[in-house]
């Protein structure tokens, strides 16, 4: 780096430990981009909706407010990343995620492979669920599954403050190119985080939520919160739930599931993303070809329907897993 | 721009090598897309850049990083898909890449690698060095979105960007004529508020001045600058592609090929000059010959990678591969 870049003024890092899912982003990537210099933020509106006044804190050369102009804003990250820097792209509404699928998908992910190593892209792609608030289906998708099926990206789905922070920070310090899903619904979501500047949560590593002994439930993101409800109220019925969150679903964990599903034999899958090909579709794949001799009854998924996502709430609400069907699909195979 | 002897035979030496290297690949029967006849447009523009300038490039990938100055043999090895080449045997034709002279990408996505190299500039602008960064992509490109998009945010953003137009009049079979509103692909420039300039892509010393100032401008940080080189191909898109009906007629290939062949041209130029002796430029055919019909055994005489090492480079760090 050069001598021209003014070194930023030094933070006040909130002292007061208990900090909400939105906090969590905006502390991770402050802190990344004070200990980094070549960090660098990139997306629509960062300027004014910047999470926390970063262009402010860390100036125009280190924050760029793009014009709309997704596949390229992304592509010129990914020209940045390969040069030097460590960007961190605000993708912003995740159904905006298609408009940069090229540059994510055939750059991004290819080009440390195709250029037989040569190269390497340290990116952050992030991009925010906004599903479940009447916004309909061009601004509601919860697509990250797709990016599954694309080798090269690795992707989280963090569902708690700390899982976000501590993932995020890994994501911005990996040489990889890293989408991160973030869940709208969790923004004000609370509980106490590391302050440590340190403070990091591999990718790849799934985490068991709730220990328990009857059945598996598997949760993709904020379907956790659901399925923790569903748990309690099934102890009171002598139904013991194990919850475990993959966090990450490339590299998927798939050794902490398995181990899991060989406790249990039963296992329901929860993702919020529509059924066909999904995560849990993925996950079930997995267990049955990894576990099966472990499984006692059928794996059940319990997921969105394959219908778009109307306007009205009332018809948007039921769509997506609750504690209702996460219940019924754990009876029915208790 | 006033270039010394020195230059000048490197200017020569470099399309030859992208000729020689290609009519090597074409009496072999490989595969390839071939850059025959835009040799003027590809070099001109590299003879302008520095070692630690950056380049994207295109999937008529061969010329880019010869015309960088890159080592022949990883470039001939990877066409044969060798452990030895340039992108270990994964990149192949479409795609050499050659990291060492600042290719950070061939994209054989039409436009793809606009925005990387925009990338690599706005790098440059950040990092606070003096580097710029040079985007090869053809007429076809031009009418990809990452096009208007990247040259919008160069503008904006002042970045030390040259967008190089190998326009050689078709995409595929597609003429200009019937894809674009109008013939000049550095008009649109004007559109986003920065130069744009045409030059005679046929004319290796043309192209290198129009982008010596190109370069000077990016590097005081006055911003990007559209080039479109009239060049032409002279070999089909690609080899192994069947055109039923003919969509340029012998007379304009033939054209090209006899009077506006960029080795001729550059020839016959510093010959009437008279500071350069047909007997030196003989020499550097000789070499050249030479380097490729070495990187030619090389590749031949290369292994090919382990099948069981696919995985290889897919992540930075190892992941529980196969499933």
């Amino acid at each position: 780096m050069q001598e021209t870049i003014e070194t930023p003024p030094v933070l006040q890092i909130p002292t007061n430990s208990k900090i909400s899912y939105m906090d969590a982003i905006v502390q991770a990537q402050k802190e990344e981009m004070l200990r980094d210099e070549r960090v660098v933020l990139i997306g629509e509106e960062i300027a004014i909706y910047g999470c926390g006044e970063v262009e402010e804190t860390f100036g125009e050369n280190r924050v760029r407010n793009t014009p709309i102009s997704e596949n390229s804003f992304t592509g010129m990250a990914i020209g940045a990343a390969m040069t030097g820097l460590r960007p961190i792209v605000d993708l912003t509404i995740a159904s905006f995620v298609y408009l940069a699928s090229d540059q994510i998908i055939n750059q991004a992910g290819k080009l440390r492979f195709m250029t037989g190593g040569q190269l390497q892209v340290p990116v952050v792609f992030r991009a925010s669920m906004y599903y479940n608030i009447g916004n309909a289906a061009q601004h509601s998708d919860r697509p990250y599954s797709l990016f599954m099926n694309s080798p090269g990206l690795k992707i989280i789905i963090p569902s708690t403050p700390a899982d976000m922070k501590g993932l995020m920070k890994s994501a911005i310090r990996d040489d990889d190119p890293v989408l991160v899903f973030e869940d709208i619904n969790l923004w004000t979501k609370k509980e106490p985080v590391s302050d440590d500047s340190d403070f990091l949560i591999p990718i790849g590593q799934a985490e068991v939520k709730r220990t328990g002994s009857d059945v598996t439930v598997i949760t993709i993101g904020a379907c956790l919160y659901k399925a923790l409800v569903a748990a309690r109220a099934l102890e009171q019925e002598g139904i013991s739930v194990e919850v475990i969150d993959p966090r990450t679903i490339v590299p998927l964990d798939k050794e902490t599931i398995i181990k899991s599903v060989a406790k249990t034999g039963r296992v329901v899958i929860v993702d919020n993303a529509h059924r066909t090909g999904s995560v849990a579709s993925e996950i079930a794949a997995v267990i049955a070809e990894q576990a099966f001799e472990s499984l006692r009854k059928p794996i059940q998924r319990v997921t969105t329907p394959d219908v778009h996502i109307p306007a009205c709430v009332a018809m948007e609400r039921p769509l997506y897993p609750d504690k209702e069907r996460i219940t019924a699909a754990v009876k029915n195979i208790v | 721009m006033l270039l010394s002897k020195t230059q000048q035979f490197e200017m020569y030496r470099r399309m030859l090598r992208i000729r020689i290297f290609e009519e090597t690949l074409k009496a072999n029967e490989i595969a390839g897309h071939l850059s025959m006849g835009q040799e003027a447009a590809i070099v001109g523009a590299c003879m302008a850049l520095r070692d630690d300038d950056y380049i994207t490039g295109t999937h008529r990938s061969h010329g880019h990083p010869i015309g960088k100055g890159a080592e022949l043999k990883p470039l001939m090895a990877e066409i044969f898909g060798k452990i030895t080449g340039i992108c270990k045997g994964r990149g192949g034709s479409m795609h050499l890449a050659d990291n060492s002279v600042g290719i950070i990408g061939e994209s054989a996505i039409v436009g793809g690698g606009i925005p990387l190299a925009t990338g690599a500039g706005f790098s440059a602008q950040v990092r606070g060095t003096d580097q710029v960064s040079l985007c090869f992509f053809g007429d076809g490109a031009a009418n990809q979105g990452t096009f208007g998009e990247s040259i919008n945010m160069a503008a904006i953003w002042n970045l030390p960007v040259i967008y190089f137009c190998e326009n050689n009049g078709y995409a595929i079979t597609t003429s200009v004529e019937r894809s674009h509103g109008q013939p000049d692909v550095a008009r649109r420039a004007d559109g986003y508020g920065i130069s744009g300039v045409i030059v005679d892509g046929q004319d290796a010393l043309a192209v290198y001045d129009a982008t010596c100032v190109a370069v000077a401008r990016a590097r005081r940080g006055e911003g990007p600058t559209l080039i479109e080189a009239k060049t032409y191909r002279f070999d089909e898109h690609c080899k192994g592609l069947t055109i039923p009906v003919p969509y340029r007629t012998e007379a304009e290939i033939d054209e090209y090929i006899t009077r506006r062949d960029p080795l001729k041209l550059f020839k016959a130029s510093v010959l009437a000059v008279g500071e350069i002796s047909e007997m030196e430029l003989m020499a550097v055919e000789k070499e050249v010959d030479v380097a490729v019909a070495e990187a030619l055994a090389f590749a031949h005489d290369s292994p090919f990678p382990d099948p069981t090492d696919v995985y290889d480079n897919m992540y930075s760090n190892p992941i529980h591969y196969p499933a």
